[in-house]
């Protein structure tokens, strides 16, 4: 499915996008050979999604509407596993969230 | 064969040790030899990540839990091609290709420096060794591996770098650092042998040495009668270390038999695995900056929670005192601690923790709910005047009656104070609102003799035999008798067995100790009766 696509999530993770969650996030991105960017808001900036130092960078806390976009190839799959794992807590134990 | 050579230093942690001296590089900007062109910088610089990302592979694949989440972390920020890429721009524009990685994670760094989020800015440390990492590929300075067994001598270690090195036969001989450094505190309650001051000594790399940290003495390319008296000296101390052993669950009692109780430092909970309970009547101290300060950056409420609860459960009963984060001073916490001259006189423990209310209040939450669990005391660290006690106990009922309003379990600790700053210890009658009292006699000595305790030049003035602290000691023991409170000694002194006999002589009868030293302070305490007063001591008991 190619083409342009685009999704946004609430990020409700204790600690946010950071160092562990960024890391699966920048991981997962990584696996889609489509161009994903991420911006905190519409206005951008729009930054890297496959990019941990650029992810980081973007200091997304709980709470943050997470926008994303994509353009082609599986860039409908790439947005909704990203979606998925952002919806999940990154699949992390709300006990374990000290890392951050 | 080259004679042998003894450097004389003072002890930090008792013990012996026999290997290879393992000297520390330091990492200099000017030790590097630039290329000659830009594309050759560039690949300076590629293979430099190259060796770092193989470096923290190998240690990831070692690596369990949390810490292999922290090093995968690095490893990913490591992997991306961005700060290189920053990094070639200015190699382009002329500059050297060290100080264009420096530049590039610097300004990254000063980023993350400045958020208002406590949990980016304590990522900054891992942002500091990922460039170090790849400034000692690139300049060939090798990052800190120690080989197994060896002495390892430098002019300071780094609390980091001593915990993430198994130490096990191994030593350490410091050409600076202080015995009442972190480092120090960290070898004792391991057990690693110790010395330090040893100066500018000229030692060779990889020679054969033997640490003997009782006598303080490191000798280089030992002779035959030199190795034969120091595996004499070192079986006498095993042995003494096994009497100590076989006692250690036995309550001490003084040779008049006098009940001396005696509870254990700890500073992360899971030391508490390695120790039995039974030898101690419970934990005298319980840090908790290394909570905050690890590669964790500062942990949240159920972190807290779960650290306190696991050293309540393991001491079954017998109290357990646990400290609001000391931070600050000696032990600055990225992205939390104020950066300030003489930082010892500065925002340091309860002054830190009042200025920080967010950050105290989640300590707080998580040490009523733990209370439950056992029986927990808190004690407040470098309190001056009353009213910090008055202040922080407003936020512990503060704190209580939301868990009530929300039906979390929890429990109100008593709540104690360090005696340690000059002005507790002068009018110990003043602070009357603590539940107990605890001297930190490393910081008491440091305030008592104006003597920086990082400052190895003036260590042997930072005496905590000094007749002005025992003096000192002796008043805040008389204060807590009379007013039926219970005061104990968590600091280093209670673990040498030098000083046991003076702080007894005080009147003490509560003594918290390294966990390597539990039976050996018993000995001692068996050996010890009630004897004139030693000169220049009112004798109390």
């Amino acid at each position: 499915m190619n083409g342009e696509a685009t999704e946004e999530v609430i990020i409700t993770h204790k600690v946010g996008l950071h160092a562990r969650p960024s890391v699966k996030f920048t991981k997962l991105a990584k696996t889609f050979p489509c161009v994903i960017e991420i911006a905190t808001s519409p206005d951008g900036p729009w930054i890297d999604a496959k990019s941990i130092v650029k992810v980081m960078a973007a200091r997304a806390p709980e709470g943050t509407r997470l926008l994303m976009r994509a353009n082609g190839e599986a860039s409908l799959d790439a947005l909704a596993a990203l979606k998925g794992l952002v919806e999940r807590d990154f699949d992390e134990a709300h006990s374990d969230a000290s890392l951050g | 064969m080259p004679a042998s050579a003894r450097v004389k230093g003072r002890p930090a942690s008792p013990g012996y040790a026999e290997g290879r001296i393992h000297l520390a590089r330091d990492t200099h900007d000017s030790d590097y030899v630039p290329a000659s062109s830009a594309e050759g910088e560039t690949e300076a610089l590629q293979t430099a990540i190259a060796v770092a990302i193989s470096g923290l592979q190998a240690l990831v694949d070692s690596a369990a839990g949390d810490a292999a989440d922290i090093l995968e972390f690095q490893l990913a920020m490591l992997a991306d091609d961005t700060f290189f890429e920053v990094a070639s721009g200015k190699i382009g524009e002329g500059v050297q290709a060290d100080i264009a990685w420096r530049d590039a994670l610097d300004e990254e760094i000063a980023g993350y420096l400045a958020s208002d989020d406590e949990y980016f800015r304590a990522r900054s440390a891992d942002l500091t060794d990922i460039r170090d990492r790849v400034l000692g590929a690139l300049t060939g300075a090798g990052d800190a591996v120690i080989p197994a067994g060896s002495i390892y001598v430098g002019d300071d270690l780094t609390p980091s770098a001593f915990l993430s090195h198994d130490w096990r036969e191994g030593g350490i001989a410091l050409r600076r650092g202080s015995a009442t450094s972190h480092v120090s505190m960290l070898a004792r309650a391991a057990g690693v042998p110790a010395i330090i001051g040893i100066g500018a000594v000229g030692l060779e790399d990889g020679a054969s040495a033997l640490l003997d940290a009782e006598q303080a003495m490191l000798i280089a390319e030992p002779d035959a009668g030199e190795r034969a008296d120091f595996h004499a000296a070192h079986e006498r101390y095993l042995k003494t270390m096994r009497d100590a052993d076989r006692n250690a669950t036995q309550p001490a009692f003084t040779a008049d038999g006098e009940r001396v109780e005696v509870f254990v430092n700890i500073a992360d909970p899971s030391e508490v695995d390695a120790i039995d309970v039974a030898t101690v009547d419970g934990v005298g101290l319980m840090r908790t900056e290394f909570l905050f300060g690890g590669v964790h950056g500062l942990p949240d409420e159920d972190v807290q929670y779960m650290a306190y609860r696991k050293v309540l459960e393991w001491a079954a009963g017998k109290p357990v005192i646990i400290r609001t984060a000391d931070i600050g001073g000696d032990k600055p916490i990225e992205g939390y601690s104020i950066v300030e001259d003489n930082s010892f006189l500065g925002m340091r423990g309860i002054r830190l923790s009042l200025r920080r209310p967010a950050v105290f209040r989640q300590q707080i939450r998580a040490l009523l709910r733990a209370a439950c669990f056992g029986k927990l005391k808190v004690m407040l660290p470098m309190v001056s005047v009353p009213d910090e006690i008055d202040r922080a106990m407003a936020l512990f009922e503060e704190e209580a009656s939301l868990l009530e309003a929300d039906g979390v379990d929890h429990a109100m600790p008593d709540i104690g104070i360090m005696v340690e700053v000059p002005s507790v210890a002068v009018q110990p009658a003043r602070f009357s609102r603590a539940a107990f009292f605890s001297i930190g006699s490393n910081d008491l000595t440091q305030y008592v003799l104006a003597v920086s305790r990082d400052n190895a030049d003036l260590s042997e003035l930072a005496d905590p035999a000094d007749p002005s602290v025992l003096g000192l000691i002796e008043n805040i023991v008389d204060a807590a008798r009379a007013q039926d409170r219970e005061v104990s000694l968590c600091g280093d002194a209670a673990s040498d067995t030098r000083l046991v006999p003076l702080l007894l002589q005080t009147g003490l009868r509560k003594l918290s100790v390294a966990a390597s030293r539990i039976g050996v302070v018993k000995e001692v305490v068996r050996e010890w009766r009630k004897a004139d007063p030693a000169p220049g001591l009112r004798h109390t008991a």
